[in-house]
C-alpha cells in the first residue's frame, strides 16, 4: 500500500486556483524533493495536505495509509502521523514550549491509546531530541517560537518533528534563511529521524540542502501541476539550468 | 420620558430610605463618618443613577439595575453560622494568609479567634475603628473617596455601616498577605454597602487580595468603596479576585494615594459575575512613585464587566503602566475606560496603558476608550487597544501538532490571559489563580463548594 497517494488534486485559496491536478504517491522509506518556481503552488500543496482550512480543494483524492486524508480535521492528520515543518513558524506568546509539546505528546499518545507521559519521562524525552537537532537549552523555556532568531525557529521545526515522530514529515523551505552550520545541523537532525518506516518531502527553492538530504526522487511544480519528475540529478541539472527549459519542454 | 420619571423615583426611593433610617444608620459609628452623609446624599441626588447619560458610566447603565431592586439593606449584620475554615478549605487550598472575613458587609465576629496580627498592625471593623482609633481614621476617612464625583462613592458615603479598617505602621513588612473575603449571603435579595480604609505607613510591606463570594442564588448588590494611602517608600500589593454569580451587581471603588518611592501593584481578576463595575483612581502624590495597574476579565453569557481607572500623575518622575484585558463569550459585554491626567508641574512623567480584547463570538461586544488629558511637554506617554479574536494562524499551527481545536482554542486564550497573571508577583497566589482561571476558560466554574454558582449555571 502507498503511504500518500494524492489523486487529481485541485485546491484553491481565497478564490484563486493554485493547484491544478497533482498526481504524486510516495512510499514508506522515500524522500522525495518538491522544487518549483516562486507561486507554482509548493507551499499551498504542503498546507493542503495538513489541514489548513484557508486553502479549499475543489477535486481530487488524498489517501495517507490508506485512509482519506482530506476528511480529516488538523490534528487527526498529525497523530495519523503527519506532520509540516512551517516555513514561517508562528510565534505564540504565553504558550510555554514545554506545556505546548507535553500536550501535542500526550494527544498523540491518547490517539494510540497510550498512557500520557510522566512528566520525568516527558523531560527525558525532550533533553534527548533537544541534542538531536542542537536546540539551545534555554529555548524550551520560553514561549512557542518567541523571540527565536530564524535559523532557532527552523531548528524548533525539527525537534518538534522529533519529538512527535510522524511517518510523513514534509519540509517546507526549511532550509531557507539558514546558514551553512544551521543547515548541516538541520539536515542531520533530519537524517537521524529517517528509518524505512518513514518518509519525506523536501519542498526546497535550491540544491545545497540535497547535498545532505538526498532525495529519491524530484519533482518540478509549475503552474500547479508536477510537470516533471526524476531522480536526484534533476536537482542538479535546475541548479544549473534555472527552470527555463523546463517551460520551454512544455511548449511556453 | 417614563425612563426619567422611574429614575427619579428611584432616587426618591433611595432618599426615603436614608431618611427614615437615618438613625439607625449612624448608630455606632463617629461623627466625622455621619456628618458627611447628608452632603453625600444631596450629591448622589445631583448626580443620579449611573446611566448611559453619565460620561463615565457610558459603557454601564445602571438604571434599569436601580430602578427594579427592591432589596433589603444590610444596615445590621446578619446572623450565620460561617465556618472560617469551611470557606478556607473549598476556595484558596494551602495558601498561608492572614484570613478577614467580611460577610453582607461586615466585618464578621469569627476573625477576633485570628490570631493576633504582627508589630502593631491593627486589622478590625471599620465602625469599631471611627470609634476606638478614631485620630487614625479621621484623618484618611473619606478623603481620596470623593462623594461630589461619583454617584456610587456619594451612596456608598451616605449608606457606609462597616467593613475593614487595615492599619500597617511605619517600617513594618507583612509576611503573610492579608486576604479579605467578601461573602454575600442571604435568603432575600440584599443590598450591601461596604466601606474599607487601608493605612500603610511609611517603609512598610504588604500584599492585600479581596476575594469577592457569593454563598447563596438571590440577587445582590454590593457597593465596596476602599480608601487606601501608601506612605513613602511602601512596596504594597492589591489584588482582587471577582467570582460571583450572575445575580449578583459588584459596583466597586478603590482609591488610591501613593507617597514618594511608593511601589504599587493592582490587580484585578474578573472570573465571574452579573454587572461588575470596578472604578479605580490612583493619585501619584509624590516623587518617583510607580504604580502598575492591571485587570483580567473573562465573561459569557449576559455578564458585563467595565473597568474606569483614573490614573493622576501629580509629581513629577512618576510612573505608571496599565494592562487590562478581557475574554468576552456569548453575548456578554465589557468596557475600560482609561483615564490619565499628568499635572502641569508633573514632568518626566511614563503614562502607559494597553488594553487587549478577545470576542469569542459575533455578538460579544467591548468598548473601549483611552482618555489622556498632558498638561506638559515633558513627558512619555502612551496607549493602545485592540479587539480581535482568536489568531488563527496561531491555532492552526497547534492544531497541526496533534492539538485538537477545542484544546487548541483553550491554550491561546490561556497565553492571553497570562500576560496580565504573570504580573502576581506572589507564586503561590499566581498559581492559584493561573488554576482558577485554567477552570473558568474550561467552562468548570471555579467556586467555593456551598458557592451558589451551581444554581444558575
Amino acid at each position: 500500500m502507498n503511504m500518500l497517494k494524492i489523486t487529481d488534486l485541485y485546491a484553491k485559496v481565497e478564490g484563486k486556483d493554485i493547484l491544478k491536478g497533482i498526481n504524486l504517491t510516495v512510499n514508506q522509506g522515500e524522500i522525495h524533493a518538491i522544487m518549483g518556481p516562486n507561486g507554482s503552488g509548493k507551499s499551498t500543496l504542503a498546507n493542503v495536505l495538513v489541514g489548513n482550512t484557508n486553502f479549499e480543494v475543489t477535486h481530487g483524492t488524498v489517501t495517507f495509509n490508506g485512509k482519506d486524508l482530506l476528511a480529516m480535521s488538523a490534528d487527526v492528520r498529525a497523530k495519523e502521523g503527519l506532520f509540516l515543518s512551517f516555513q514561517y513558524p508562528v510565534e505564540i506568546p504565553g504558550v510555554s514550549m514545554v506545556n505546548f509539546l507535553k500536550t501535542a505528546v500526550n494527544e498523540h499518545r491518547k490517539y494510540r491509546n497510550q498512557p500520557p507521559l510522566s512528566a520525568g519521562d516527558f523531560l527525558k524525552l525532550m533533553r534527548e531530541k533537544k541534542a538531536m537537532v542542537h536546540l539551545d537549552s534555554q529555548l524550551t523555556n520560553r514561549s512557542v517560537n518567541e523571540g527565536f532568531s530564524g535559523g532557532e525557529k527552523k531548528k524548533n521545526e525539527i525537534f518538534q518533528m522529533a519529538m512527535l515522530e510522524p511517518t510523513l514529515a514534509i519540509l517546507d523551505e526549511t532550509d531557507s534563511g539558514l546558514d551553512i552550520d544551521a543547515l548541516r545541523i538541520v539536515s542531520n537532525g533530519v537524517n537521524l529521524l529517517k528509518t524505512p518506516n518513514n518518509a519525506t518531502i523536501l519542498i526546497t527553492h535550491y540544491q545545497r540542502l540535497l547535498d545532505y538530504i538526498v532525495p529519491d526522487f524530484v519533482h518540478v511544480l509549475y503552474e500547479g501541476r508536477i510537470v516533471k519528475s526524476a531522480g536526484k540529478e534533476l536537482a542538479l541539472e535546475l541548479e544549473e539550468k534555472g527552470y527555463d527549459w523546463i517551460k520551454k519542454e512544455l511548449g511556453e | 420620558m417614563t425612563e426619567t420619571i422611574e429614575k427619579i423615583a428611584a432616587i426618591s426611593r433611595i432618599s426615603e430610605l436614608f431618611t427614615d433610617n437615618f438613625t439607625r444608620i449612624g448608630d455606632g459609628l463617629s461623627d466625622f463618618v455621619n456628618n458627611v452623609r447628608q452632603p453625600a446624599l444631596a450629591a448622589f441626588q445631583r448626580m443620579g443613577i449611573p446611566s448611559y447619560k453619565t460620561e463615565s458610566y457610558k459603557y454601564t447603565d445602571l438604571t434599569r439595575l436601580f430602578e427594579n431592586e427592591r432589596f433589603r439593606r444590610s444596615f445590621e449584620p446578619d446572623q450565620f453560622e460561617v465556618s472560617l475554615t469551611d470557606i478556607f478549605s473549598c476556595d484558596v487550598p494551602e495558601f498561608d494568609t492572614h484570613l478577614i472575613l467580611v460577610v453582607n458587609g461586615w466585618y464578621d465576629d469569627s476573625n477576633s479567634m485570628n490570631k493576633p496580627y504582627p508589630d502593631g498592625v491593627i486589622i478590625k471593623s471599620l465602625k469599631k475603628a471611627t470609634i476606638e482609633n478614631p485620630d487614625l481614621v479621621e484623618k484618611y476617612y473619606g478623603k481620596l473617596a470623593n462623594s461630589s464625583l461619583d454617584p456610587l462613592t456619594a451612596l456608598n458615603t451616605a449608606f457606609v455601616r462597616d467593613g475593614v479598617f487595615i492599619y500597617i505602621p511605619d517600617n513594618t513588612h507583612l509576611s503573610k498577605p492579608l486576604q479579605l473575603i467578601n461573602i454575600l449571603r442571604s435568603t432575600d435579595d440584599l443590598y450591601v454597602t461596604q466601606r474599607n480604609l487601608i493605612i500603610a505607613g511609611k517603609n512598610t510591606q504588604a500584599k492585600i487580595m479581596f476575594c469577592d463570594h457569593t454563598l447563596m442564588p438571590q440577587n445582590f448588590i454590593i457597593n465596596n468603596v476602599t480608601e487606601c494611602e501608601i506612605g513613602e517608600d511602601s512596596v504594597i500589593d492589591i489584588y482582587s479576585i471577582q467570582n460571583q454569580h450572575n445575580k449578583t451587581a459588584n459596583l466597586t471603588g478603590l482609591y488610591i494615594r501613593q507617597q514618594r518611592n511608593s511601589q504599587l501593584v493592582t490587580n484585578a481578576i474578573t472570573l465571574h459575575g452579573g454587572i461588575i463595575r470596578n472604578n479605580l483612581n490612583i493619585k501619584l502624590d509624590g516623587e518617583h512613585a510607580t504604580a502598575k495597574v492591571c485587570g483580567l476579565a473573562l465573561s459569557d453569557k449576559n455578564q458585563h464587566v467595565d473597568n474606569f481607572t483614573y490614573i493622576e500623575h501629580l509629581k513629577p518622575n512618576c510612573k505608571s503602566n496599565q494592562l487590562y484585558k478581557n475574554i468576552l463569550d456569548d453575548s456578554s459585554t465589557g468596557g475600560f475606560t482609561g483615564r490619565i491626567h499628568v499635572a502641569p508641574h508633573a514632568v518626566k512623567t511614563e503614562a502607559y496603558q494597553r488594553n487587549n480584547n478577545v470576542l469569542l463570538t459575533n455578538v460579544a461586544k467591548m468598548n473601549t476608550k483611552p482618555q489622556l488629558v498632558i498638561d506638559n511637554d515633558d513627558v512619555k506617554c502612551s496607549h493602545g487597544a485592540t479587539v480581535g479574536r482568536i489568531d488563527n494562524e496561531a491555532l492552526f499551527y497547534l492544531q497541526s501538532r496533534g492539538i485538537n481545536e477545542k484544546e487548541a482554542r483553550l491554550m491561546l486564550m490561556f497565553a492571553f490571559a497570562h500576560e496580565v497573571l504573570a504580573e502576581v508577583k506572589v507564586d503561590q497566589l499566581r498559581e492559584m489563580i493561573d488554576k482558577l482561571v485554567n477552570k473558568r476558560l474550561r467552562g468548570e466554574v471555579s467556586k467555593c463548594h456551598s458557592c451558589a454558582m451551581d444554581c444558575i449555571r
